[in-house]
C-alpha cells in the first residue's frame, strides 16, 4: 500500500518527516483523517490540536500543534505550525504547571483568550504525551 | 629615554590585552556564524510549504480578497522597521542599517509619505534615542538569537498597524531594512517592503539544472473556506517573512562581527610588532647613552 510522505515544520525547525499510513488532525470544522491518494485539502488547525501520526517505521504516535495548517496533495502532507512538538517531547511536568496556571489565571477572574488558548495548549501537549486530561 | 621606554612597554600591554578581547570575540562570532545558518537553514521547509500554499490559494481562487494584499490609497503614513543588532564590535553592520533607513526615509519622504519607525536591536534604539529621533516601539535583546516568538510578536504589531486606516494612527506600507547574508565575508543592507505583499516565488535552491517548470500547485479543497484560510495563512505568511529576516540578519550580525574583529586582531599584532621594535631601540639608545656617559667621565676624571 502506498504511504504518505508527512512533514511536520514549525518556523525553527523541521519537526518530524517520514512515511505514515494515516494522519488524523482536528480542523476547525472537525477531525479530518488522511490517507494515501485523498483529495488535496488545505484546512486550517484549532489552536491547541493533536495530530496523530499511524503506521510511521516507528507506530503510532502524537504530537501537539498550535496554530497551523495541513496541506495535502497526493501522497504528501505537510503540517506548518507555528508551534508543534512531538508527544515524546513534551516536558509532562511542565505542561501540568502551566495548565495549572492558566486555569487559575482563568478562575481568579483574569478572563482572555490568552489564557484559554494556553489552557488549549497546555492541555494538547499533555494529550499528546499520552496523559489524559 | 628610560621614560619612553616605559611607555612603549605600557603600550605593549594594553594592546595585547585588547588583541586577546578581539580574538575572543572573533572566536565566539566564528562559532556563531555556522549555528545562526543552520537555523536559517531549519526555517526554509517552513517558509516553503507556507509559501506554497498561499500561491497555490492565490492562483485558484482570484476571487479571494485579503486587505494585507491590496494597495492602500491613503498610504500618506508608511511603517519602517529596522532590524540590526545589540551590540556593536562589528564593523559596519548597524550603522549599514541606519545609513540605508535613513536613504529609505528621505525616499519616502520625496514621495509624500511620512515614515513612523519600529526598531528591532538595542544599537539602533540608542541611534534614534541619542538624536532624539521618534520611534514608536523598538524590541531589543535577542539580535544574536531570535526567537520565533519575536517575530510573531513584530508581526502582530505591523499587520495590526497596517490594518487600520491611516487618520486612525494606522499605516498604509510596511517597509522592513534588514541584512541580507551574501557570504561569509558580504553581507547587504536591504530595504524591502513586506506589505502590501507581494507572493514570492522560490525556486528550490540548487534545482537549476533540467529541473524545468515548477508544477502547477494542486487544487486544494479549503476547510473551512478559501477565504477563512487565506485569513489565516496571510498573517502566517508575513510573520515567516520577518522571521527570515531576523534570522538572516542575526547571521549576518555575527559574520560582520567575525570579520571586524578578525581585523582588529591582526591590526593589533602588527602594532604590537612595531611597538617592539620601537621598544627594542629605545633600549638600545638608554644603553648607548649611559656608556657615552660612563665613558665620557671616565675621561673627565682621568
Amino acid at each position: 500500500m502506498a504511504k504518505l510522505r508527512v512533514g511536520v515544520v514549525s518556523p525553527e525547525r523541521e519537526v518530524w518527516t517520514g512515511e505514515a499510513d494515516m494522519v488524523v488532525a482536528k480542523t476547525i470544522d472537525g477531525e479530518i483523517g488522511i490517507m494515501p491518494n485523498a483529495a488535496p485539502v488545505l484546512g486550517v488547525l484549532v489552536e491547541g490540536g493533536v495530530l496523530r501520526l499511524k503506521g510511521t517505521d516507528r507506530g503510532d504516535f502524537a504530537a501537539a500543534v498550535h496554530g497551523g495548517f495541513l496541506a495535502c496533495s497526493g501522497d504528501e502532507v505537510s503540517i506548518l505550525a507555528e508551534r508543534a512538538e512531538l508527544g515524546e517531547e513534551v516536558d509532562v511536568q511542565r505542561a501540568r504547571d502551566a495548565l495549572q496556571r492558566a486555569e487559575e489565571s482563568q478562575a481568579s477572574g483574569e478572563s482572555g483568550e490568552e489564557y484559554v488558548a494556553r489552557a488549549a495548549r497546555a492541555r494538547a501537549r499533555l494529550r499528546a504525551a499520552g496523559e489524559d486530561v | 629615554m628610560a621614560a619612553q621606554l616605559r611607555i612603549i612597554r605600557q603600550r605593549i600591554r594594553s594592546v595585547t590585552s585588547t588583541a586577546k578581547i578581539t580574538r575572543a570575540q572573533e572566536l565566539i562570532a566564528t562559532a556563531r556564524v555556522p549555528r545562526a545558518r543552520d537555523r536559517l537553514e531549519a526555517a526554509r521547509p517552513y517558509t516553503k510549504a507556507i509559501t506554497e500554499a498561499v500561491s497555490a490559494l492565490v492562483t485558484h481562487h482570484p476571487g479571494v480578497d485579503h486587505a494585507l494584499l491590496n494597495l492602500r490609497p491613503d498610504a500618506s503614513r508608511v511603517a519602517v522597521l529596522l532590524i540590526a543588532g545589540d551590540r556593536g564590535f562589528c564593523g559596519g553592520y548597524n550603522q549599514a542599517v541606519i545609513r540605508r533607513g535613513e536613504a529609505l526615509r528621505r525616499l519616502l519622504a520625496d514621495e509624500g509619505k511620512d515614515p513612523v519607525f519600529y526598531l528591532a536591536g538595542r544599537k539602533v534604539e540608542e541611534w534614534f534615542r541619542f538624536r532624539s529621533r521618534p520611534y514608536v516601539r523598538a524590541w531589543t535583546g535577542n539580535s544574536a538569537q531570535p526567537a520565533y516568538a519575536d517575530a510573531a510578536e513584530i508581526g502582530r504589531e505591523l499587520t495590526g498597524l497596517f490594518d487600520r486606516p491611516t487618520r486612525e494612527g494606522g499605516v498604509g506600507e510596511v517597509h522592513v531594512v534588514y541584512t541580507s547574508f551574501v557570504s561569509m565575508i558580504a553581507q547587504r543592507a536591504t530595504a524591502h517592503r513586506i506589505l502590501p505583499i507581494e507572493i514570492e516565488e522560490r525556486e528550490a535552491p540548487g534545482g537549476e539544472g533540467g529541473a524545468g517548470p515548477a508544477p502547477p500547485p494542486p487544487q486544494y479543497d479549503f476547510e473551512p473556506s478559501p477565504q477563512a484560510v487565506l485569513d489565516r495563512l496571510i498573517v502566517q505568511y508575513v510573520r515567516d517573512r520577518v522571521w527570515h529576516m531576523l534570522l538572516e540578519s542575526s547571521a549576518s550580525e555575527h559574520a560582520a562581527r567575525r570579520t571586524a574583529m578578525m581585523s582588529a586582531t591582526d591590526n593589533a599584532h602588527e602594532l604590537i610588532g612595531r611597538l617592539t621594535r620601537e621598544a627594542n631601540q629605545a633600549r638600545q639608545a638608554a644603553i648607548t647613552g649611559e656608556l657615552t656617559e660612563i665613558v665620557n667621565g671616565a675621561g673627565a676624571l682621568g
